[in-house]
């Protein structure tokens, strides 16, 4: 109750800097028509790279410009606002309330992701829609699988931001971490190419980490590459490291807690 | 918690914090730990209205870290409500409120009024008692026009009575203040210390307040805690910090003519002006033999008594240091 209550608040903040969203959607549109050409250009060179055809390819960059703000594949979203207030101390009044912090913010950013997804997912995804030929997910049961994978997409975008936001309880400032943090983020999570068109051990380590769940897990689902258990295991993953990652920021947390200052008195 | 004990119990409380210092003639920076709270010792009852004043850096904030179990000390014991702080941070959170001057603990962009909603869902306040304290406060502290506007966009004092409403909508035990009238007008700070007062008749509510506004102490409370290097240096009540700090009260006499510094017993002159003369004695004596033995040598036109002032007092407390360290 609690925890839905702040996300339909975090929703209604976002959505009050609208001339932000509309531009926001229009360079999503423009980056997606750019990398559309580039790919479509790639695909005819090699039609079946990576096991994706020319309309899976084009798809998929749709689907990166549509996930890059719900997911906060940069960084930022809600896990700024705790940085912010762990660098100003204001994070010591988080802490005096008789409620977890890492649900608190998580339920945040799931509000801020879901004005992003009806924003800056779905308005970009319409011009593709108009101006290339974009495929649909094959099935309801399709459907409903991305849906659970892009949640799961935020679950773990938000605990690496909040592992990053939370290393200002040392540093004070998590800038430099998070443009590191950002910079893995892109390379790994498939949004500049797709993991599948890594080589070799290269695309085998990139599946393998938690960036996969950003982009690619999500896009594979949506174009239908994972079948029956198939489609369980890549869940399986996001939800695996969902989990292994929330538990690390709750530990992060206790070890600050413990070991230092909150800021100012 | 036991009926009889105290709320706040503080036994031999310590923190030391691990610092990084640097040293001439060494490349790398030697680890060191400096003591900011040490020796700290005392017992609030329920319904007490305790200062808690010391200069900065006294360990103030660290203590009320501890209390609040934000911080975990590094020695000692620290009990409020029956509860272990830090263990039990987020029981006890729903028993305590905290307000900071400095600080908001509301929900900048949100209106007011979605800051009381969160917080009702937060501290599970049942819709009645969140209903009868939202109207009492937002009555009592004036609030009622301000309730649709963001945050953001109140004036100090609003924002102050809107943390103070924020704090005390789920009927805290302890209520800490950090500050509260910092940067408040005259107006509003007699307003916000009556309201607090009532608070504490009404409901007892017992209020730990931290302020270097001596007025704020002298409105409010009974008891003041002086802490000064991590420990304290007093704990008792307002009156008897004078007699602590060695202050002194001051006798004001207008002679009828001007005349040599008067000599009588238990005071000395410090400043001559015309028939005007200032005669100071310890604020614990009585002033009546002084002022009797003035009338019976002189012709004196008028009388009067200056009270010390407390911050010379607490100044003065200050500047002779911390006897716990003296003694080790």
């Amino acid at each position: 109750m609690l925890h839905v209550a702040i996300a339909t608040r975090a929703f209604r903040r976002y959505s009050t800097y609208r001339a932000a969203t509309l531009a926001g959607i229009f360079t999503n549109s423009v980056f997606g028509i750019i990398y559309s050409f580039a790919y479509l250009a790639v695909w005819r060179a090699n039609p079946t790279a990576g096991g994706y055809d020319a309309q899976d390819a084009v798809t998929y960059v749709w689907l990166g410009q549509a996930l890059l703000m719900t997911i906060a594949l940069w960084g930022g979203g809600t896990t700024d606002d705790l940085a912010e207030r762990i660098r100003t101390g204001d994070v010591a009044i988080d802490l005096y309330r008789p409620v977890g912090l890492v649900g608190w913010y998580l339920a945040s950013d799931l509000g801020r992701a879901a004005y992003h997804l009806l924003t800056r997912g779905v308005g970009p995804t319409l011009i593709g829609f108009l101006v290339f030929d974009i495929s649909l997910p094959s099935s309801p049961l399709n459907a409903l699988a991305f849906a659970v994978s892009l949640v799961l997409a935020v679950v773990v975008s938000f605990a690496i931001r909040f592992l990053v936001a939370s290393t200002a309880f040392w540093l004070l400032d998590q800038s430099g971490v998070k443009v590191m943090s950002g910079a893995f983020a892109i390379f790994f999570s498939g949004m500049m190419l797709p993991l599948v068109l890594f080589p070799g051990w290269l695309g085998t380590l990139a599946r393998a980490l938690p960036w996969a769940s950003y982009v690619q897990v999500p896009a594979d689902v949506w174009l239908g590459k994972h079948t029956g258990l198939d489609l369980l295991a890549a869940l399986g993953f996001q939800v695996m490291w969902a989990v292994v990652l929330l538990a690390a920021c709750q530990g992060v947390l206790r070890l600050a807690t413990r070991k230092v200052v909150v800021q100012g008195g | 918690m036991s009926a009889t004990g105290p709320l706040i119990d503080v036994r031999d409380l310590e923190r030391t914090f691990a610092v990084r210092r640097r040293v001439d003639g060494r490349r790398r920076r030697v680890r060191d730990s400096v003591l900011a709270v040490h020796d700290l010792t005392f017992a609030v009852a329920a319904g007490e209205m305790v200062g808690y004043i010391g200069p900065n850096g006294a360990g103030k904030s660290t203590t009320i870290k501890m209390l609040t179990g934000i911080l975990v000390p590094t020695g000692g014991q620290v009990r409020v409500a029956g509860l272990d702080p830090n263990r039990d941070r987020v029981e006890l959170a729903r028993r305590i409120g905290v307000v900071f001057g400095q600080r908001s603990t509301l929900w900048w962009d949100l209106p007011l009024r979605d800051s009381f909603e969160l917080l009702q869902k937060m501290y599970r306040i049942s819709r009645a008692r969140y209903r009868d304290n939202l109207d009492r406060f937002v009555d009592l502290l004036d609030l009622g026009d301000q309730l649709d506007t963001p945050v953001r966009q109140l004036s100090l004092g609003q924002r102050m009575r809107g943390d103070i409403t924020a704090a005390l909508l789920h009927d805290p035990e302890v209520l800490y203040l950090d500050e509260p009238t910092i940067g408040l007008d005259v107006v509003s700070k007699g307003r916000l210390r009556e309201f607090l007062r009532a608070l504490n008749d009404e409901r007892g509510t017992t209020l730990v307040l931290t302020t270097h506004d001596l007025q704020d102490i002298e409105a409010l409370c009974d008891r003041v805690i002086v802490i000064d290097h991590g420990t304290s240096v007093y704990d008792g009540p307002l009156a008897g910090l004078h007699a602590q700090g060695g202050s002194s009260r001051t006798l004001v006499v207008d002679l009828v003519d001007e005349a040599p510094p008067v000599v009588v017993p238990g005071a000395t002159v410090r400043r001559v002006e015309g028939p005007r003369q200032w005669l100071s004695f310890p604020a614990d004596a009585s002033a009546a033999p002084i002022v009797a033995a003035v009338a019976a040598s002189y012709d004196v036109a008028d009388l009067s008594i200056q009270e010390p002032d407390i911050e010379d007092v607490i100044r003065e407390l200050y500047s002779r240091g911390p006897e716990p360290l003296d003694r080790r």
